[in-house]
């Protein structure tokens, strides 16, 4: 018996809400992926997309907890980490061309 | 059940329940702003403000619902990269936006 198997309201347990809500945050997803598609400049879309990682950063996590598989955690950091060094590689080959990057 | 976990399993289940709701409403906060707002300047605070605090509270409540154990010191220690790197990665953009020479939106710009 673990917190998630506890109910919240009218049979559904903590497990069920926090898979709403990763559904919930996979709709908004979505949406920002609109923006990352139209533009107009290549930051909007590099800004878009990083929005984009975070998102699917916490509904790894979430995931993680309602399914009960602590692995996704890792999975969750490492595309954190990936997603941050995307940024930052990013707006650094855009602004210096032809340095380091 | 609710009641097998005492007083404190239910004060931290509102807790998750809470956390979850506010983290999906910033979330659309962030969503909203990058749709609607008229240049990259401003879409870039919205995405390190908004963002970062809804996914501050997603992860939150998932240390919450985890528990005192290796995966929720895990989840805290994401939770401290995520506000660290996230208004970082903005301002980087940001700031290669503004050499490219993007001119920030002012009133009357019917950019979108």
């Amino acid at each position: 018996m673990t917190l998630v198997d506890a109910t919240v309201a009218a049979g559904y347990t903590v497990g069920d809400f926090l898979l709403f809500a990763a559904a919930g945050l996979a709709v908004l997803a979505i949406g920002m992926l609109y923006r990352a598609v139209k533009g107009p400049t290549m930051q909007d879309r590099v800004l878009a997309v990083n929005v984009l990682g975070t998102n699917t950063v916490v509904i790894l996590a979430i995931l993680a907890a309602a399914l009960s598989e602590p692995t996704f955690l890792d999975i969750a950091l490492v595309y954190a980490l990936l997603n941050f060094l995307m940024a930052i590689a990013i707006s650094k080959f855009t602004v210096e061309r032809g340095g380091v990057l | 059940m609710i009641e097998t976990l005492g007083p404190l399993g239910a004060i931290r289940v509102g807790l998750i329940v809470a956390f979850t709701l506010l983290g999906l409403f910033f979330t659309f906060v962030s969503m909203t702003g990058v749709l609607r707002l008229p240049d990259v300047y401003s879409r870039a605070h919205t995405a390190s403000q908004a963002d970062t605090l809804g996914a501050g509270f997603g992860l939150a409540a998932v240390a919450l619902a985890i528990g005192l154990e290796g995966a929720g010191v895990k989840t805290v220690l994401l939770l401290f990269f995520i506000f660290v790197t996230n208004p970082t990665a903005a301002h980087a953009i940001s700031r290669a936006a503004f050499e490219e020479g993007i001119v920030p939106w002012t009133e009357g710009d019917d950019r979108r």
